[in-house]
């Protein structure tokens, strides 16, 4: 019998409703008020998107000179930042922990070991292996340092918030937005029409020219705030080179198979009434 | 057909001497021989896809527990580990995590297609319990794996679910503590959902086992409800529905890729990817989008315990279906009034879905704005109400009264003959 | 479908050829994609990043005293850098090596620095018993080299097994010098 077009017109609807709604539930989050949220388009978005490496790069300093003062990334170590698909990527230095960018950046970081002789904690320069240090000894320092706001690791921050990147990006864009006039602010919390409720603990961290860019790129705040979410959307997702790129084989491949098994089915039912 | 006999001859010395001590090789002989009927539709497909995420589900889960660590403290960050660092953990946790909504999706068309056709219906009683059954421990397993990551949503989901047992009269307390292994959500609750996590896929196998056992005694059911009569209304197995299954599968496998590949977290929340804190609530706890539903109907009446109760009602009324429906004829292709209160209940089904994703006190269809410029409309709340009660009424109202009222189409003799057409003008199937 | 003519016996001589080879192409198709899919399966059990990190150390030579041996742990199992005397270095390289277990000479034992020359001070080797595993004690045993109190093994200052149940001499790992006093291990 003739193959059932209905069937997998309704699959296929049904797969794209929960794909749409799915897509639309993940990208939701417009801002409070009447803050209209930029949609930019990111080097990574779509089938065969890839991260901006420089761009990244970029964000690294931003992260390494504005952020890391109070925000960790506690589940990336120096390494990854000389992995395949990573801002630092050499391709001279397949192992990640030869990468000389990678060691340099990791000496510039100051970790917690312990002294084999004597036992005591000491502080030494980072290598490649270690992980990023945490920025407080622990959630109460933090706090305590930061008027009893905790400010949230950032390892996977554009996946933790609806909208991602784009989240991320217009929070940072965001705190010139006049606040409402009813709107009540003890002091230590500002108005991000971004955030969840119009509140952040978090005051505006960018301002024009705050970093030098080591490539020349004036440092506006909208850059800044761009190359920094760049740089936390590979740390979300450091393998999305690899997925989209598997995925495209994948899905050539399985739809060669689809059509190898769709004629094998009509031979094998051609001569049967059904 | 109750069961069939087995044709197979063994061929050679080997399988001879096996034949005479265990006949496992004529087991698989015998399946692959099985007369189906010959009119199966893609509906049907969905018992092999449903294998498939099984084994899918059981080979990545072994992989993901050897490098996954059940403690509060190291949970979150050993996920982290090994999407970051484990050879191939990028492809295989995300695998596991879409493959279980995969897995929800064929669940549930393969129960609808049940639905349709009237699959539950005698001699098919015990097969469809089991079939209840086995969608049952899948829910169990999927609540508990979904609490494994330790995000957000992992410890308030458990949160809200073990608080259930709290609502139970006399003993809800001690029961609920029982289970938690403590006052309230925490590593002993975590330790003990990872060792049942790992325990009830290998429960779903030996009740798939009993399924087919079952499914095999009785025979498939086909879209025109009547049972073959004589050897031209069945084809062999293999190969006419072993190729029929392989293209059905890798379909499926394309749209398994699409959300693996490219929005692998569509499925999910984003909460989940922030770390459990037991000081601070997500604004907005859900399920994952197979248990919405049943997170409507939970929400749809304000006391706790009668809205667990419903909840559980609403799962319990599946294993009584058999008896629910009154009605002699099985597929709804032969039942015009059935057919649409049908499509309505499958209507509902969405619209609950819709309701448990959703705050209750938002409104769903406006009519129109308050004076103080506020909308105005039908709640979430009150939408999951008529929804629930459609959703009760169609088992406990509708299907029993139409079995016993309303007149169905003529049905064909046999499959041959609707295949064929019949020269006494019974109706062909129209769709 | 409507037709009411059975299987055609016509048909399937003709298309012989033809159905064996999309069943054999789909096959061969299937195949292929089942070998691809078990290799992650396999792979990953291997190392992971983070052990392959860890499998790499850096030691600063000029930080151990004449004398002294430093331990450090190395994928798992110590590796000892000693720092030999004069005094042990003579006795290492004067060993006759036709009347040893594991004959080779100590400088075979031993890594050049960049400018191509060898540093005699400086052994560095995996401070496992090539017996059962144990960790050998350093200045002691009858070569004045270490003891492995397990079984009795007794190795020289060169790390050679000269006596007791040890089949080879103690392992020299896979080292570079990557600047005058610092050497990468692994």
């Amino acid at each position: 019998m003739a193959f059932k077009m209905k069937t997998l017109i309704l699959t296929g609807t049904a797969a794209l409703i929960a794909a749409v709604s799915g897509i639309a539930y993940a990208a939701g989050g417009g801002g409070t008020g009447d803050y209209k949220m930029e949609h930019k388009h990111w080097h990574f978005q779509g089938a065969f998107g890839t991260y901006d490496k420089a761009a990244a790069q970029r964000g690294y300093q931003v992260y390494r000179e504005v952020c890391a003062s109070c925000h960790a990334l506690k589940h990336l170590a120096f390494r990854h930042l000389g992995d395949k698909g990573a801002p630092f990527y050499n391709e001279d230095f397949p192992n990640p922990n030869d990468n000389p960018l990678v060691k340099n950046f990791a000496a510039d970081w100051t970790v917690q070991d312990i002294d084999v002789e004597t036992g005591d904690v000491i502080d030494r320069s980072g290598i490649p292996a270690d992980k990023f240090p945490a920025i407080y000894p622990n959630n109460a320092a933090a706090r305590a340092s930061n008027g009893g706001g905790l400010p949230p690791d950032l390892s996977v921050m554009v996946s933790a918030r609806n909208g991602g990147a784009d989240y991320l990006y217009n929070l940072l864009i965001a705190y010139d937005t006049p606040p409402p006039a009813d709107l009540q602010l003890t002091p230590g919390v500002y108005y991000n029409p971004v955030m969840d409720g119009g509140k952040i603990a978090m005051k505006n961290p960018l301002s024009d020219d705050l970093v030098e860019y080591a490539d020349g790129t004036p440092a506006t705040l909208e850059q800044m705030a761009a190359d920094v979410t760049e740089f936390l959307a590979w740390s979300s997702d450091p393998k999305l080179e690899q997925r989209k790129s598997v995925g495209f084989m994948t899905m050539l491949y399985l739809l060669i198979l689809a059509v190898l098994l769709w004629f094998s089915y009509k031979r094998v039912w051609r001569n049967v009434e059904h | 057909m109750s069961g069939h006999p087995s044709t197979y001859e063994p061929k050679y010395a080997a399988t001879k001497w096996m034949d005479q001590r265990l006949p496992i090789v004529r087991m698989g002989a015998d399946f692959m021989t099985f007369p189906s009927p010959r009119n199966l539709n893609y509906w049907y497909t969905f018992g092999g896809i449903l294998t498939l995420c099984l084994v899918s589900q059981i080979i990545t889960g072994i992989i993901l527990a050897m490098h996954y660590v059940p403690h509060t403290e190291l949970a979150f960050e050993s996920v982290q580990r090994i999407r970051r660092d484990v050879p191939f953990g990028w492809l295989l946790q995300p695998m596991h995590a879409v493959g279980a909504s995969m897995f929800f999706f064929a669940v549930y068309v393969h129960m609808f297609r049940g639905l349709y056709y009237g699959s539950y219906k005698a001699p098919r009683e015990v097969l469809w319990i089991i079939g209840c059954l086995i969608y049952l421990v899948m829910m169990a397993t999927g609540f508990l794996g979904y609490t494994l990551p330790w995000g957000q949503m992992s410890f308030w989901g458990a949160t809200v679910i073990t608080g259930f047992f709290g609502a139970v009269p006399v003993v809800g307390e001690s029961l609920q503590q029982w289970l938690l292994g403590g006052y309230a959500v925490d590593n002993a609750t975590l330790n003990r959902f990872f060792a049942l996590h790992y325990l009830l896929p290998f429960v779903i196998a030996g009740l798939v086992g009993v399924h087919v056992w079952a499914l095999h005694h009785v025979g498939q059911n086909n879209p025109i409800g009547i049972t073959p009569k004589t050897k031209q209304d069945t084809l062999s197995f293999h190969p006419y529905y072993t190729v029929k299954d392989g293209f059905a599968v890798v379909v499926f496998l394309l749209i398994f890729a699409f959300f693996l590949f490219y929005q692998p977290d569509a499925l999910g929340h984003a909460d989940n990817y922030i770390e459990a804190d037991a000081l601070k609530t997500p604004p907005h706890i859900v399920p994952e989008w197979y248990f919405l539903p049943f997170y409507a109907i939970l929400r749809a009446v304000p006391d706790k315990l009668a809205g667990i109760l419903l909840m559980l009602g609403a799962i319990a009324v599946l294993f009584v279906l058999p008896w629910l429906d009154t009605s002699k004829v099985r597929s709804m292709r032969f039942r015009p009034v059935a057919k649409w209160f049908f499509w309505i209940f499958l209507f509902f089904c969405f619209i609950l879905g819709w309701c448990g994703a959703e705050t209750p006190d938002n409104i769903a269809i406006p009519f129109g704005t308050n004076a103080d410029g506020t909308a105005r409309g039908l709640d979430f709340t009150w939408l999951s109400r008529i929804a629930t009660i459609y959703y009760f009424a169609y088992f406990v109202l509708i299907l029993p009264i139409l079995g016993l009222v309303e007149t169905p189409k003529d049905r064909p003799e046999s499959i041959t003959k609707a295949i064929l057409g019949d020269s006494h003008g019974a109706a062909a199937p129209a769709e | 479908m409507s037709e009411t003519h059975v299987t055609d016996a016509h048909d399937d001589i003709i298309d012989d050829d033809k159905r064996d080879f999309i069943f054999i192409a789909t096959g061969a198709a299937a195949a292929a994609g089942a070998g691809l899919l078990a290799w992650p399966l396999v792979a990953q059990m291997g190392k992971a990043a983070d052990t392959l990190a860890a499998g790499s150390i850096e030691i600063d030579l000029s930080k151990i005293a004449e004398g002294q041996q430093l331990k450090m742990l190395w994928r798992g199992a110590p590796v000892f850098v000693r720092h030999r005397t004069a005094k042990e270095i003579t006795l290492a390289e004067e060993t006759d090596l036709s009347k040893i277990p594991d004959p080779q000479a100590d400088n075979e034992r031993l890594v050049a620095k960049p400018d191509g020359t060898v540093d005699p001070r400086y052994l560095v080797m995996v401070g496992v018993c090539t017996h059962f595993g144990c960790i050998p004690v350093g200045e002691a045993g009858d070569y004045k080299g270490w003891y492995c109190p397990c079984h009795a093994s007794h190795y020289d200052t060169s790390g050679r097994i000269r006596k007791g149940p040890a089949p080879r001499n103690m392992a020299i790992p896979d080292y570079t010098y990557i600047s005058d006093t610092v050497i990468k291990v692994g």
